[in-house]
């Protein structure tokens, strides 16, 4: 295919996908561009080919919408109007008179630069885990609930023999259910959410009654496996030396407090955590579009206030696949509209647009259920480390907001280098924002990947060995601390 | 409160994977499976970290798992800082933990 892509969609997960299928069905000629290897994004993270597996559906749900999309996927690429770039990671887009150019970096090595141009852009990039710190959470051992799910689905490994989940979510029941299946042991399911704040919300969750089928296939796999749940509980502590051989859990009150006397030890070489997911933004962000709080704002077309930018998925706010899955087809139909000089018709998606309706409304009612402890920060110690990355103590940043008068994470961050170093503030963000008394708002970031200078400069680079070491990232810094 | 007796990732999803192949980590060898990434071939390896941080030299291993955190950094083949989780493992890597920021200073 040597004709210019008229659509760059960035992100191969459910809304990518649903994306480049919407948009290709209407003749329009799409590049799909992804940093992963192979298509599905984080849902649909499939076992690489090399493993061999023959059922790769035994880690997964929705496996007959995914053999759909990827069946649909395979007719557009060999008809010539889908060209699937895989390990592309989009550093830049670029916004000019003549359209917008992507701009990415090869393979997993990341130093080589290539890029595509197009008329316009689907913004799919889905999202990433939010972690509270604890503790004993920077022990290895301690992995993301959504990493342990993506090593085990793409690699199909465990991380250890004996697993606790923990955190607060949906995420963690196929998390928790997954690792079971796979053959850990997963010592306690534990969840910091009131269940009987789900009872309370279930005028609104109850308008979804497929969602409640999957919860209580969940409840129902979780028996199965023997997965012990704690309800109301939280991790207070990680514990080990050089790896993680055990974690303190403990019951919450009303409050979100820890109840006195309720702490116990459990053992375990592994502690699945994750506090809820925060869309990828960096790239909206630079093109100039609205966000709205952590995700990017979009109207009832999914698209941005940035004309010939759509955006879908979580990259526009949590709520699953299947919410992605939606809103990707509506965003396709919509920019192969107005690709083609024609006004969208609305009445074309209208049944996407009933599902994004009742699932935006199902995840606004569990996203009040599911929240960390409201005093979580009550069990940092002084020298719980706050940003991984810079080794940052929780001391520290104290020190900054309460001595020194910080009053944003800006100044925190320059008088602690909290968020300076190569996550740029992504993991540790939401706790410098609660430690500071701020809202959480997006990382800041001028591009989203580190990138290396010889491709910055627009030449090969020849004698660079990948990104500098963080004390000297070329975009470590946020454009707005010097 | 088992898990699935003699359960495994590889069984579960019926894999038949390619040949194994030797690769090295601080000399020592490991088997991998194609496909994988060093992050899942060392933790099908029983290896959780391979890192010490610049600061206090703490251990670090996989955190995201997706690429964003780069707490998974390692020195692959002479090169350091590469994400452990993304990069996929190929016969006769000479994996190597990283000490700092894996450059001699
Ligand atoms: C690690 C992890 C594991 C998860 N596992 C599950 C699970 O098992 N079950 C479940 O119900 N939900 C899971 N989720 C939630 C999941 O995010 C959603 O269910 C769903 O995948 C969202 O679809 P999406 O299309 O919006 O984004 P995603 O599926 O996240 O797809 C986004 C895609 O964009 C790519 N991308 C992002 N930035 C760039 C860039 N700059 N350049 C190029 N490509 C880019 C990513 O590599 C990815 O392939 C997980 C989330 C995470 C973070
Ligand atoms: S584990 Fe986070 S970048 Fe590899």
């Amino acid at each position: 295919m040597t004709d210019r892509p008229r659509l760059a969609v960035i992100g191969a997960g459910p809304a990518g996908l649903a994306a480049t299928l919407a948009a290709a069905a209407a003749g329009v000629r799409v590049a799909l561009v992804d940093s992963a290897p192979e298509a599905g994004g984080q849902f649909y993270r499939q076992p690489a080919p090399g493993l061999g597996a023959r059922r790769p559906q035994a880690l997964h749900h929705g496996w007959r919408t995914w053999r759909r999309l990827r069946e649909g996927l395979g007719r557009q690429i060999t008809a010539g109007r889908v060209t699937h770039l895989t390990d592309h990671h989009v550093w830049y887009v670029e916004r000019h008179s003549a359209g917008f150019t992507v701009h990415a970096l090869l393979g997993p090595l990341q130093e080589d630069g290539v890029t595509v141009d197009a008329d316009a852009v689907v913004l799919a990039t889905g999202g990433y885990e939010k972690v509270l710190p604890f503790p004993g959470w920077t022990l290895p051992g301690v992995v993301t609930a959504g990493g342990a799910q993506a090593l085990l689905k793409g690699g199909l490994v465990l991380p250890g023999r004996t697993a606790v989940v923990a955190g607060t979510g949906p995420l963690l029941l196929p998390v928790a259910t997954g690792l079971a299946a796979a053959g850990a042991h997963v010592a306690a399911l534990v969840e910091s959410a009131d269940p009987k704040a789900l009872v309370r919300r279930s005028r609104a969750l109850a308008s979804l009654p497929v969602k409640l089928a999957e919860g209580a296939g969940y409840a129902a796999r979780l028996l199965r496996h023997r997965v012990p749940v704690l309800a109301r509980h939280t991790v207070v502590e990680a514990h080990g030396d050089e790896r993680l051989d055990a974690v303190t859990v403990a019951a919450l009150d009303a409050e979100g407090r820890v109840r006195p006397g309720t702490r116990r030890r459990i053992a375990c070489d592994t502690l699945a955590v994750g506090h809820g997911m925060l869309p990828h933004t960096d790239l909206a962000a630079t093109l100039g579009c609205r966000l709205d709080g952590v995700a990017v704002r979009v109207d009832d077309e999914q698209r941005t206030d940035v004309p010939g930018v759509w955006a879908a998925g979580e990259a526009t706010g949590i709520g699953g696949a299947d919410l992605a899955l939606a809103e990707g087809h509506i965003a396709g139909r919509s920019a192969a509209a107005r690709l083609t000089g024609r006004q969208p018709d609305p009445r074309t998606w209208a049944g996407a647009a009933r599902s994004r309706a009742a699932l935006r409304g199902f995840f606004a009612a569990l996203d009040s259920v599911y929240a960390p402890p409201a005093h979580w920060a009550e069990q940092l110690t002084d020298d719980t480390l706050i940003c991984r990355c810079e080794e940052v103590p929780v001391h520290a940043v104290r020190t900054a907001v309460g001595e020194l008068g910080a009053g944003d994470v800006r100044t925190v961050k320059l008088l602690t280098r909290a968020g300076m170093g190569w996550c740029q503030g992504r993991m540790c963000g939401p706790a410098v924002a609660a430690l500071t008394g701020c809202p959480q708002t997006p990382a800041r970031t001028p591009f989203a990947r580190p990138v290396p200078l010889g491709v910055l400069a627009g030449q090969a680079p020849d004698t660079q060995t990948g990104p500098p070491p963080p004390d000297n990232p070329p975009d470590g810094k946020d454009p707005h601390d010097d | 409160m088992r898990g699935e007796r003699n359960m495994n990732p590889l069984k579960l999803t019926d894999a038949r994977p390619g040949p194994a192949f030797t690769v090295t980590l601080d000399g020592r060898e490991i088997t991998a499976l194609p496909g994988q990434t060093v992050a899942a071939a060392l933790w099908a390896a029983g290896v959780t970290s391979w890192r010490g941080t610049r600061g206090a030299g703490r251990p670090r291993g996989v955190f995201c798992g997706i690429g964003v955190c780069f707490d998974c950094l390692v020195s692959l083949n002479g090169r350091p800082n590469q994400r452990a989780c993304l990069v996929p493992v190929r016969p006769g890597d000479a994996i190597r933990t990283q000490e700092g920021t894996g450059h001699d200073d």
